[in-house]
Formats: structure tokens, C-alpha cells, sequence
């Protein structure tokens, strides 16, 4: 063994399958630097270079050590990263492959894992903190636990996230196939052998970054050959099929419904902190695959279970498979002198491992009383000592609590739950235990799949239910069959039923030959007795990562928790990113023998996603920073940007909101404020002409002989005598009365319409239109496509606006000849066009539309002539004030789904006589519906000129009544009118419309209460005298 | 009096057009792109609907495509491609200038019967995505199952693509086409380059053609 | 993460083509004006929610536009059938139960079924 790796065996010992030593790479872990080899993970490499303190735990502060090899690792969980944006917390050691310059930091312990302030907590203050401790001690004063959960939190440590942005990129990945095989032991192989020589898609993932599970520590012959290369030919024949994909390094997080998988793939974690280039691209860190599969074969294996027994959390206490996966796969031999207690044969491998490795095996404490398999022979014969009936009841530490210095191993009576003989103190270094396996259950209970308890194999396996998941198999250990000839034998029947059930025929696979061993029977062990009883015995640990313990779980039980799920809240077993892995059927069981049930009675708490914790950039994939949400552009758009519009999200549309000017005032070249420039704007559509880009309106051409009985029956008003040539504007209600939508509608021609909706409401409309089509008037016979983007709206307004216009266009413009509300075809610039003479700002007004790809020629050509009526390009927010002047809603702003036609003032648009019930009629004749109080639109006018009320702000009669007030009302939209000098505001009041001329009140949280008069909703032009000039 | 008004958006003397894209510059070569993408701008793009047994015979007659009537199915021909999107509804694409005058062909030969075209030429654009890698960028941008094996040449569907929806057809071997809405193609092209990078995306904007003549078919050639 | 068969365009697809519509089979009163204020009040807003069959109007919203309905099951998100408008369903909480009761016989032989609600 090397000084530097004292742990590490000797390149002649044979071992080490993982690890290439011709490549050397160095770490730090807690600001000290280690070597390791290409192929360690971080936990193997710890364990190679003797560091047996990786963390403190989580409540108690406890040093801890690693414990297992895999994705059920509780305690070795640390923070990762050099830098600060590379800071990647909760990573499990043993998942994490080990990188030249890899940085790693203990997530507990403050200041550190070695010397740590808060396990004075966990030595003294132990026996005083019970269960609930938290929960009962900080409780009161309520106010104080915002204070108190910080310092909790800061000694406690969970890991941390960056503060600064993430380098990496990460992205999503839409993958389909017949059958998905999460695994790759013995099972998951064989699985994916059998489905990839039937010819369909096969995709096969498993968390570590070489496939063969278990095969990979097993000393099992398969065919001849040794179980790991069994397991790699088994690889190359699947690489070499087209229709397999193979992830490696990618764990199966989350199964959802219809066999929908998200896999996890850790692309280039294992490479750097960032992921490095490659051929000069950047590439994706992780990727997470979303695969919709027709068979999901869960191959996902089994967890060895430790044994629960007191001081079993001090560093140096390990599952005993994890010891032959250290020795075989990494060379690692964590220790000198083991003791093992198991309930089972399997676990002597690990015995024998540790003995052929040169390590001493002082003792195996089983508790049957009469072992007799294969591999006890073995032990026996290796002269290893044996103690039957007994088990490991204690392990001892060191001075520092950082390594197990000894076991205590006493006779043990397991019906009893007590120590029934001597007990025998031995020196030892390394604890390992096994109480059995629990099945990987996890993945299948995401569908919602209870798992069942079996006696035979003392684990829960995925059950059957009345809803079950259609096209999921479990095979392996997952499924609780353990031996590999049998459990091989059964994952090829259970593939060649599945591709069956779908008529695809599965080749014949020969089955391989294995040598089995003769097993004896396991005994059912979870916690072990101690001398003294459970509550007063030094800690035994269920849930590690979460420090519950055996006393916990037995007082929350006598405080009355009963259900599983109760006791697992309060104790919080199995919470968090462990999801129950190690400690889950230990807690059970010692539930179960708390409140004197079996196991099943008991029953088990639900996993749920992600199995192992997911980073987020994975999540978000591609979905981030300018990708985040689609950003929706008009044919107009770079020259808004060019002229240096300020942008206002429309939906997903981006509108120019206004375009500030440089001050002609100022030499410095600064830019008008937003007021400044919509006041300009305001003033230019009033005296002269500016010009709106509106191409955002939703627009619907609606076709067919059934289209204006159509239009009858979706808006409240009528559409029967609509002339061809002539627009109209319409509301739309649900059928509960509430306006939904509005906008103009013109008539095409006889059996033909364009109607425009709101911006944000587009797509909702013509989903409105269709669903009463097709589930209530299919024998209306009328077509609905959507030609918003394929129209660019140009709305010319203002007194010039007919001049101007006049310039550009064929068409007769003459008020007599074109009357407003109509809509003329002709050339604008040169370009073909349908002219609308509608308006939304009370001006004369002339909406331009032209095919999309020509409108930058009308648009330019209206400015090449534009300059002297003095053109002015505005935005939506001077659209807002000028439409507000004239009192016109807006749907969404002004109205919220709780108000009518009526309640709008707009019973002008409602068309009670027309022959159909159209959509809101009925509802408009309830009597809630004509309420006189309801909330109503009015204007409101502030006494003083110069307020701008609030947007949202509540509206009282009484500004002096107590606290809470009597709210009748909101203001809606509100703005200052430079046409009229003062600010004015629209509103919805209870029986507003009958409160002309009253005064309301409007109390600010700053103590400033604002006056307003209550007046009609038009505030400019009230006769429509200036559209029609 | 006309039952429906037809319209002819192309300018008689010609006028300069602008594609959704035509901000975008080409990308910077590279030697070793495994994925190029284009956008083949200014086509026609009409909207047909109507019951399939009374479209077929009117569609076969004046365009010479039959029409499609299996789902997803893309029927390319010499007039252009005509796309089933649902039971009653087809896209149509043809050189740019060409589909004023198939629509008023088809709407005289489809005479009384009840049926719509609507031209939805200036809402959409066509991308064209090509290369070995090509199918690697649409596994990332949509959930559509784009593996060969279930995605025959002469498919097309409409589907999720990123954060939004395209019409996605394949073409050729290894040769796809993206129809994509006006308003939201900037989105699909950024994506699309940024899905891409890994392989090295050769992206080549559409040629701007400075007229398009009424009824005559413009120069789309790309630049190549 | 639903798989739904679209009945138009005769093929799996994924939920996020989908929009759900709400229960599926809700009339319009056919003159609306003769419907008492509670019978209109219940086509307004009363909707079941069974726990077990449940018909579901759903749109294929990026897609083929069209609505159709879904017969699931809301206990196990399974998706029984999907028809198209104007079709009755071939499944019903009827017909389901028949069939749930054979399958329980079924798996009660082999495993007990364990668990407390969440």
C-alpha cells in the first residue's frame, strides 16, 4: 500500500477493475489535497487515502464517514466546486467520478466537518434533543423562529447554492422507444439483450458510469467467463446495435404517467467543474432525457440494508456489500480489522473480499443459529470465526468519534427483542452489516404503485394494483429475486411476454449457465437489542442523513403517531434527497414492533421524484436567459428598435410602448422620460397624425355561407345586417354574461369576415370559436384560420391623417365616400391593401393592412411623406390614454371576468331581440345579473388636477370609517390627459352609474387619502365628432 | 355579389419584402457543420379547408397533388406541397406569386360548395433543416417522435417546437422542414442555432429578393 | 405526463399538444331562455368529480385543432378511450367496475395490498 493512499491495495492484488493507476489525478477535499486514480469515485478516493470524516450530520452534528457505494450513500453527501458559480451542493460522494482538480467541501459542519461548534450540541445536548425538538422547543414565541432557524440552519448546513450565475449550458432531449430498461446488473442486461435482437428501440441507462451493476463485484462464472466479463460482452453487443442507446451515468429520476421517464444524464461531471469544450462548441453539462416508452423494465437492483444497531453512524460502519465494491472495483480496503454482522449468506462475500484483500476479518457475528449455506462453508474454511445467534449490538469510537475502535457483540434473542447472553467486546476498526435487501421500489411508486410486502424475501417489492401501469415490468433484485440464474431466467420471460403483448416476436435467447451457490435462509433482523432499552442506549440510527433514530421513532409512536406517514413527518425519515433509500424498512419495522403490527400492517410511506436529486439546470435545459419565453415580433420590429423604442410584453409579443426623444432642451443629449414622451405622443395624435403599429391584434377569417348566424350567436350583438364593406365592433361574453373579448368585425363580403380580438387574446378566441363550432353547431357550415401574423396593421390617427394617407393611396378617402366604420381595398405605397376607417383614439383614423413581408414599404413610405403633417410614431401606452380619454376598454384591464355588457355601460351593444340565445343572453336575465349595485363603470375626475390616482387603488364612500373599510370599488386604468391637463381615471363602483357627480375617496397606504368625482366615462369628445371629420 | 373576397397581395410593380428573418445574419463558417438550416422565404402559403371528398377532384384538377387524407401525410409535387394538418384542413405551399391565381383556379372549380382558402402567406415562413445531425436539434426542440423508424420522408405534423409550435415535415433523407409563424421565427431561429451549436450549425439566411412580381415566381434561391 | 390517442389524427401524442376543456357531455340547454335559474346555474358551474370514470372534453390544441373526448380514470391517470365528438363513450363507471372487480380478484390471491393515503 502507497503512503499516499494508505488504503489503497497494491497494483498485484488484482483488484481494482474501475481504476486506471497510469492516470494519477489530484483533489482537494476540505481545502487539502489528496491523489486518486481516473475511474475513483470521490468516495473510494477518500476511502483510499484513509479520510474517514467526510461530514457532520445533519442534527446532531456527528462525524460521519461514508457508509455505502451508490445513489443510497446518506452521509458522504458534499459540496462541490472550485469557484463560486461552480458550487454544486448535495452531491453524493460515491456518484461522483473523480476529476484532476475536482474541489470538494463537507456540506456540514461549521466551521468544519473536524472541528465542529455544534457537536457540542450533539455530545451534550443529545439526550435533550428528542424527536420534535425543533418543533417543541422553538415554537414560542412564534415570532422568534424566523431567528432562530437561521442560526439552526447556518450550523446545520444543507449545502448551498451559487450566488453567481451558472457557466454551463444544459438541454432537454426527446427521446421514444419500445422499451426502456433502467439498470444494467444482471437483469437490466439480460433485459435489454432480449428486447434489442427483436429489432426495436431499446434504450438502456444506469447511474454509474460502467454498465454490469452488480456483476461488477460479483465473483460469480456466467458462461465460463467472470460475471464482469460476462457483463461487458453483454455491453459490446448492445453497442454495436443501432437500435440501442446506451446512457451511462444517467440515473432514472422520475416515472410518470403513460411510461413517461425523465433520465438524468451527468454528461461531463465527471470531466471538471464546467464542462470543458469539445471541437472548440460548447457542450451541454447534464442533459435530461424525457423518454415516452411503450415498456419500462425497472432492472433498478436492490439496496443492502444495514443493520440498526447503537453507535452504528461512526465512521468506519459500512453495508458489507459496499466493501466488495471498494475492494473489487476500486482497490480500496477501508480498514484493517472487520467484524460483519449479517442476517444473511450473501453478506460473507464481502467477509471473503476482505480477507483475500489481506485484511483480517476478526469475527462474522450471524444471527441465525445455524447458518449452513455455501459461502458459510467457505468462511469456515478460511478459518474466519464465527458467532451464531448473535449480533453486532454496539460499535465503539475512538477517543474523537471519528473511527469505530470496536464491536460489541452479544447474543441476541430476536422474538424477545433482547440481548440474551454474554457480551464480547472486540477490537476492530471496520463494522460492516447486512440485514437482507430491500428492493429498488422507488421508481415504481412514483406511478403511484404501492409496494407489497413479502415475508419470503423480508422486503417490499412493487405491487399489483387495480391501476396498474400498463407496459412496466420489475425484474432482478428490483423485483426481490436475487439468485442470477433464476432472476436471469425470469427477466427473459418477463420481456419476451412484453414485446408479445405488442405482437413483436423475441428471439430465443439462451439463457447463460451460472453456477449457483446452495443459500441458506435469511432471518428476519432490522433493529438490533441492546442491554439497555432502546431509549436509553447510546443512539441507533434509522434515517442517517436525517438523524432519526430508533428512540425517535419508538417515542413518536408513544406520543401517538400511528401512521407511517406520521411518524415519518414528525421524525422526517426518509426525507429530503435520501428518500428512504438505506433507512426506510428499518424505521418500518421498528414502528411495526412499537405499536405490536406486522410490517404490512405498518405499511410504507411514498417516494416520490427524484430518485436522486436533480441539478436545476437540467431541469430548465435551454428554456433560460434569452430563450426563456418566446419573444413574438411584428414585420416592424428592427425599426422600432432603431428608433429606440422602450418595449412593453404584450403577451409574448414585444410592443413598442413609447419612443423617447432626445430633449431638444438639453445639450447632454438626454432622452425624454416615459411621461414626456407619451405626453408628446398624445399631443401629435391629437393635433396632427401619428402612427400605431398594430399588427398585434388577433385577426380570424371566418368563411362560409353560416358565418355572420355564426357571428350572431357568439357576440351580444347583431350581425344580420352587417353590409358588405362596412366593420363593426362586437362583445363577446362567456355564457355566464361576463364580457371575454371584444374587437371590430368586418364584413368581407356576403358568406365572408375578418374579425380582430385583443392581442393576448387571440388564440383563446379562435379556440372559443372553434369549440362552439365543433361541439354545439357542427351544422353551422363556417371555417375559422388565423391571419394575425399574416396582416400588418399600420393605424394612421389624428386630424392629418387623411392628408397624409392621401399621399400613398388610390383610394378614395372622401368622408362622404368612405365613411367611418367601412373598409375600402386599394394600394397604399404601392402595395396592395384592405384600409379600415375604425378608431381606437376618437381621431380620424385609418388602420392599414398589408401582407407582412411588404410592410416595411408602407411604413417607411409614410414617413418619407409623414414629416411635414408632422407623423409621430406612438406606443401603447399613449393608445392607453388616448383610448381612456374616450372611454373604450380595454378586456383585462377595465374588466376582470366579473362584469357584463351592462355593468360596462354598453347595453348599446347588446342585442336582446335577436332571434338565437347567443352566448351570455340567459345569463344577463338572472337576477344577480341586474342587481342595481353591482360594480359599474364610470370615469373618475380627482379634485385635484394633478393626481394620477392608482391603478388598483379601492375606492370608499366614507374615508373616515374604521379599519377595515367598506370597499365599493377600484380604479382601473388611470393616466394623465395632457389634452385635458389633469388626470383622469376609469373605475368600476358598486351602482356606479347612478353616482354621477358624487364624490368618492380613495385612502393610500402612505396615509394620503385622494378625492375623486364620479363622472361618465368619457372624458374627450363625448358626441364622436372628431372620427368623423 | 362575390361570397368571399379574394386578394391579391403582391404589388404590381413589385415592392421590397421582408422575411421574418431578414434581421438575421448568416452564420460564420465553419468546416465541419453537421447541420445546415436555411429559410426558404416568400412562398405562398395558403390554408384549405373543406370536406376531402368534395376538395380531391378539384384540387387533383387545378393543382395536379392528390390530396391527402391520411393523417400527417405530405404530398410534394411540381405546383409545391400540400400538407394533411387535420381532418378538414391542408396546407399549401407554391412559389411565391403563385397563389392568388391556384386560389381563384381552385375556388372556380370548387364553385357552390362550402369550403375556405385563406392565404396565410405573410404569417409563416419555411425553414429547412438538413445534415446528420439534423434529427439530433429536433429531439431537442420537440416532443414529436422524429426517429426515421416512426417518421417516414413525406410526413408532417404539427407539434410543440421549443416554447412554441411549428408545422415540422421531412423532406428528404436527412432533410427537414419547419413551418414556422412570422411572429414567432426570430424565437425559432435563436433556438435553433443555439440546439445547434454543439454540431456546428451552418445557418444561411434566404436571399432577399429586392421585388416580387404579381403572379410570377420569384427568385428564392438561397444563397449556397 | 399524458399520452393521449388523438381520435382525428389517428396517433399517440404528448400532453403538451393537449388542453383540457373540463367534463365532457355537458349540454347546452337548447333554449336557453326556458332554463330556470338553477337548472342554468348547474350547466354554468356544476361539474362531477368522481374518483374513478370520468369523461373529459380535451382539445389537440397544437395539432389538429380539434376536440374529442377521453374516458380516464382519475384515480390511475389511465386513459380508457378517446372518441370523437359526438360519439358516446364505450367505457363507462359502469362498465369499469365490472372489470376492476375481475382484476382484483385476480392480484388478491398473490399480494396484499398495503398503504395509507398520503
Amino acid at each position: 500500500m502507497s503512503a499516499s493512499q494508505p488504503c489503497r491495495l497494491a497494483s498485484n492484488s488484482g483488484a481494482g477493475s474501475q481504476i486506471d493507476r497510469d492516470k494519477p489525478l489530484s483533489f482537494t477535499f476540505n481545502g487539502k489535497s489528496y491523489q486518486g486514480y481516473a475511474g475513483d469515485t470521490l468516495a473510494s478516493a477518500l476511502l483510499a487515502n484513509g479520510v474517514d470524516v467526510i461530514n457532520r450530520s445533519f442534527k446532531y452534528s456527528r462525524p460521519r464517514g461514508v457508509v455505502a457505494a451508490g445513489a443510497e450513500e446518506p452521509n458522504a453527501i458534499v459540496q462541490l466546486g472550485a469557484s463560486e458559480a461552480a458550487q454544486v451542493p448535495n452531491v453524493r460522494a460515491t456518484q461522483q467520478s473523480l476529476y484532476d482538480g475536482l474541489t470538494a467541501r463537507s456540506t456540514n459542519g461549521w466551521p468544519d466537518a473536524q472541528r465542529d461548534m455544534m457537536g457540542l450540541v450533539g455530545k451534550f445536548g443529545g439526550p435533550f434533543m428528542p424527536v420534535g425538538f425543533y418543533y417543541k422547543t422553538f415554537k414560542a414565541p412564534a415570532s422568534m423562529w424566523r431567528t432562530y432557524e437561521k442560526y439552526i440552519r447556518k450550523a446545520a448546513g444543507l449545502g448551498r447554492a451559487p450566488i453567481e450565475s451558472d457557466p454551463d449550458i444544459y438541454d432537454h432531449l426527446n427521446r421514444h422507444c419500445e422499451v426502456l430498461v433502467i439498470g444494467s446488473g444482471p437483469a437490466g442486461l439480460m433485459s435489454a439483450l432480449v428486447a434489442a435482437g427483436s429489432g426495436v428501440r431499446v434504450i438502456l441507462c444506469d447511474e454509474q458510469p460502467t454498465f454490469g451493476g452488480s456483476l461488477l463485484d460479483s465473483g460469480e462464472t456466467i458462461d465460463g467467463m467472470a460475471a464482469s466479463e460476462w457483463a461487458s460482452n453483454a455491453v459490446e453487443r448492445l453497442a454495436a446495435m443501432d437500435n440501442v442507446t446506451l446512457l451511462p451515468r444517467t440515473t432514472a429520476n422520475g416515472y410518470f404517467d403513460h411510461n413517461f421517464v425523465t433520465l438524468h444524464e451527468r454528461r461531463t461531471e465527471h470531466l471538471g467543474d464546467t464542462a470543458p469544450t469539445l471541437d472548440g462548441r460548447r457542450q451541454s453539462r447534464s442533459r435530461l432525457h424525457r423518454v415516452r416508452t411503450r415498456h419500462v423494465v425497472l432492472a433498478s437492483g436492490a439496496h443492502e440494508r444495514p443493520l440498526v444497531y447503537a453507535g452504528n453512524d461512526v465512521p468506519g460502519n459500512l453495508v458489507a456489500g459496499a466493501l466488495s465494491t471498494y475492494i473489487r472495483r476500486y482497490a480500496v480496503r477501508p480498514g484493517q480489522r472487520l467484524v460483519l454482522s449479517t442476517t444473511n449468506d450473501h453478506a460473507y462475500r464481502a467477509a471473503l473480499d476482505w480477507q483475500n484483500a489481506g485484511g483480517e476479518v476478526v469475527a462474522i457475528a450471524d444471527a441465525r443459529a445455524n447458518p449452513d449455506g455455501e459461502l458459510v462453508e467457505r468462511a469456515k474454511a478460511a478459518g474466519i470465526r464465527i458467532v451464531t445467534g448473535s449480533a453486532v449490538i454496539e460499535a465503539t469510537a475512538d477517543r474523537k468519534g471519528h473511527r469505530v475502535s470496536g464491536a460489541r457483540i452479544g447474543a441476541i434473542d430476536i422474538e424477545g427483542f433482547r440481548v440474551s447472553g454474554e457480551v464480547e467486546t472486540l477490537s476492530c476498526d471496520t463494522v460492516a452489516t447486512s440485514g437482507g435487501y430491500s428492493p429498488v421500489v422507488h421508481l415504481a411508486a412514483h406511478t403511484g404503485v404501492r409496494p407489497v410486502w413479502r415475508d419470503d424475501i423480508l422486503g417490499f417489492v412493487p405491487g399489483q394494483t387495480a391501476s396498474r401501469v400498463e407496459g412496466f415490468s420489475v425484474v432482478g433484485a428490483a423485483a426481490g429475486l436475487y439468485p442470477t440464474g433464476a432472476l436471469l431466467e425470469d427477466a427473459v420471460a418477463q420481456v419476451v411476454r412484453a414485446l408479445e403483448s405488442d405482437g413483436i416476436d423475441a428471439e430465443s435467447v439462451k439463457i447463460p449457465d451460472i453456477e449457483t451457490l446452495r443459500e441458506g435462509s435469511a432471518v428476519a433482523l432490522y433493529q438490533v437489542p441492546h442491554d439497555k432499552p432502546t431509549m436509553r442506549a447510546p443512539k441507533q440510527f434509522v434515517d442517517l442523513q436525517n438523524d432519526v433514530t430508533a428512540a425517535a421513532i419508538e417515542l413518536a409512536t408513544k406520543e401517538g403517531f400511528e401512521s407511517i406517514e406520521h411518524v415519518k413527518r414528525y421524525t422526517a425519515m426518509g426525507f429530503g434527497t435520501d428518500q428512504g433509500k438505506l433507512g426506510n424498512i428499518n424505521g418500518m419495522a421498528i414502528a411495526a414492533r412499537c405499536l405490536g403490527q406486522t410490517i404490512p400492517q405498518t405499511g410504507t410511506t411514498v417516494f416520490r421524484p427524484n430518485y436522486t436529486p436533480v441539478n436545476f439546470g437540467a431541469i430548465v435545459g435551454r428554456h433560460c436567459r434569452e430563450l426563456f419565453d418566446p419573444e413574438r415580433y411584428t414585420a416592424m420590429h428592427q425599426w422600432h428598435i432603431e428608433h429606440g423604442a422602450a418595449f412593453e410584453d404584450v403577451g409574448q409579443w414585444k410592443r413598442p410602448w413609447f419612443y423617447p426623444q432626445k430633449r431638444r432642451d438639453n445639450a447632454d443629449g438626454e432622452f425624454e422620460s416615459m411621461h414626456e414622451a407619451v405626453m408628446r405622443e398624445c399631443r401629435a395624435v391629437r393635433e396632427k397624425v401619428g402612427v400605431l403599429d398594430a399588427s398585434t391584434l388577433g385577426k380570424i377569417d371566418i368563411q362560409g355561407p353560416d358565418a355572420r348566424e355564426f357571428l350572431g350567436r357568439i357576440y351580444t350583438n347583431g350581425w344580420e345586417k352587417l353590409a358588405v364593406g362596412k366593420a363593426r365592433y362586437g362583445l363577446m361574453c362567456k355564457d355566464d354574461g361576463m364580457v371575454m373579448d371584444d374587437g371590430v368585425t368586418t364584413c368581407l363580403a356576403d358568406n365572408h369576415f375578418l374579425m380582430t380580438t385583443t392581442t393576448g387574446g387571440a388564440a383563446a378566441i379562435l379556440e372559443w370559436l372553434e369549440i362552439w363550432h365543433q361541439t354545439e353547431w357542427p351544422e353551422l357550415e363556417v371555417y375559422f384560420t388565423s391571419v394575425t401574423d399574416h396582416w400588418a396593421t399600420l393605424t394612421l390617427t389624428g386630424p392629418e391623417a387623411r392628408n397624409l394617407l392621401a399621399e400613398l393611396t388610390d383610394i378614395d378617402l372622401d368622408r362622404d365616400s368612405f365613411k367611418f366604420m367601412e373598409w375600402r381595398e386599394g394600394a397604399v405605397a404601392g402595395v396592395p391593401a384592405r384600409v379600415y376607417r375604425i378608431s381606437f383614439t376618437g381621431e380620424l383614423s385609418f388602420e392599414v393592412n398589408v401582407q407582412a413581408n411588404y410592410a416595411m414599404q408602407v411604413w417607411e413610405a409614410l414617413f418619407a411623406h409623414g414629416a411635414k403633417y408632422g407623423l409621430t410614431p406612438y406606443g401603447t401606452e399613449t393608445m392607453h390614454v388616448l383610448r381612456a380619454e374616450k372611454g373604450f376598454i380595454i378586456v383585462g384591464q377595465d374588466t376582470d371576468g366579473s362584469m357584463t355588457p351592462e355593468d360596462l355601460g354598453m347595453h348599446w351593444c347588446v342585442g336582446y331581440n335577436k332571434p338565437y340565445p347567443w352566448i351570455g343572453k340567459r345569463a344577463l336575465t338572472r337576477s344577480d345579473t341586474r342587481r342595481e349595485d353591482r360594480k359599474q363603470l364610470v370615469g373618475l375626475k380627482p379634485l385635484d388636477a394633478k393626481v394620477v390616482l392608482e391603478e388598483g387603488a379601492q375606492i370608499v364612500l366614507d374615508p373616515q370609517q374604521a379599519i377595515p373599510m367598506r370597499m365599493v370599488g377600484h380604479v382601473t386604468s388611470s393616466y394623465y390627459s395632457p389634452t385635458l391637463d389633469h388626470g383622469f381615471a376609469l373605475a368600476v363602483v358598486k351602482g356606479g352609474h347612478k353616482r354621477m357627480g358624487e364624490r368618492v375617496y380613495l385612502p393610500m397606504p402612505n396615509g394620503e387619502t385622494h378625492m375623486a368625482e364620479v363622472v361618465g366615462s368619457i372624458f374627450y369628445d363625448p358626441k364622436g365628432q372628431r372620427q368623423n371629420i | 355579389m362575390a361570397r368571399v373576397a379574394q386578394f391579391d397581395p403582391h404589388p404590381v410593380q413589385g415592392a421590397a419584402t421582408q422575411s421574418p428573418l431578414h434581421h438575421r445574419a448568416a452564420s460564420k463558417p465553419s468546416g465541419d457543420s453537421r447541420v445546415t438550416l436555411v429559410e426558404l422565404a416568400f412562398l405562398d402559403h395558403l390554408v384549405l379547408r373543406g370536406e376531402p371528398q368534395g376538395l380531391a377532384a378539384s384540387v387533383q384538377a387545378v393543382l395536379g397533388l392528390e390530396l391527402p387524407v391520411e393523417p400527417q401525410r405530405l404530398v410534394i409535387g411540381e405546383t409545391g406541397s400540400l400538407q394533411w394538418l387535420s381532418p378538414d384542413e391542408w396546407l399549401l405551399i407554391v412559389a411565391a406569386g403563385e397563389g392568388f391565381r391556384l386560389q381563384r383556379e381552385l375556388r372556380e372549380a370548387l364553385g357552390d360548395s362550402h369550403f375556405s382558402i385563406v392565404d396565410v402567406s405573410g404569417g409563416q415562413t419555411l425553414l429547412e433543416l438538413g445534415g446528420e445531425r439534423a434529427i439530433d436539434v429536433l429531439m431537442k426542440s420537440t416532443v414529436y417522435d422524429v426517429d426515421p423508424r416512426a417518421f417516414p420522408i413525406g410526413k408532417g405534423v404539427t407539434s410543440v417546437f421549443a416554447k412554441a409550435t411549428a408545422v415540422i415535415r421531412r423532406v428528404g433523407e436527412e432533410r427537414w422542414e419547419l413551418v414556422v409563424r412570422r411572429s414567432f421565427a426570430d424565437y425559432c431561429l435563436r433556438w435553433l442555432l443555439d440546439a445547434g451549436e454543439e454540431y456546428g450549425i451552418d445557418y444561411r439566411p434566404a436571399k432577399v429578393a429586392a421585388t416580387t412580381p404579381r403572379a410570377a415566381v420569384a427568385d428564392t434561391e438561397t444563397v449556397s | 405526463m399524458f399520452h393521449i390517442y388523438c381520435p382525428y389524427c389517428a396517433e399517440y401524442r404528448e400532453e403538451e399538444e393537449f388542453h383540457p376543456k373540463g367534463q365532457a357531455h355537458i349540454a347546452r340547454p337548447a333554449d336557453p331562455t326556458a332554463s330556470s335559474d338553477d337548472a342554468w346555474g348547474d350547466y354554468l358551474f356544476f361539474r362531477d368529480n368522481p374518483r374513478g370514470v370520468h369523461h373529459e372534453l380535451w382539445v389537440h390544441a397544437v395539432g389538429c385543432r380539434k376536440f374529442f373526448n377521453i374516458t380516464r380514470d382519475t384515480r390511475s391517470y389511465a386513459i380508457l378511450e378517446t372518441y370523437r365528438m359526438g360519439e358516446q363513450p364505450g367505457v363507462t363507471a359502469e362498465t369499469a367496475t365490472l372489470a376492476e372487480r375481475d382484476i382484483e380478484r385476480r392480484t388478491s390471491d398473490t399480494a396484499t395490498i398495503q398503504g395509507v393515503p398520503s
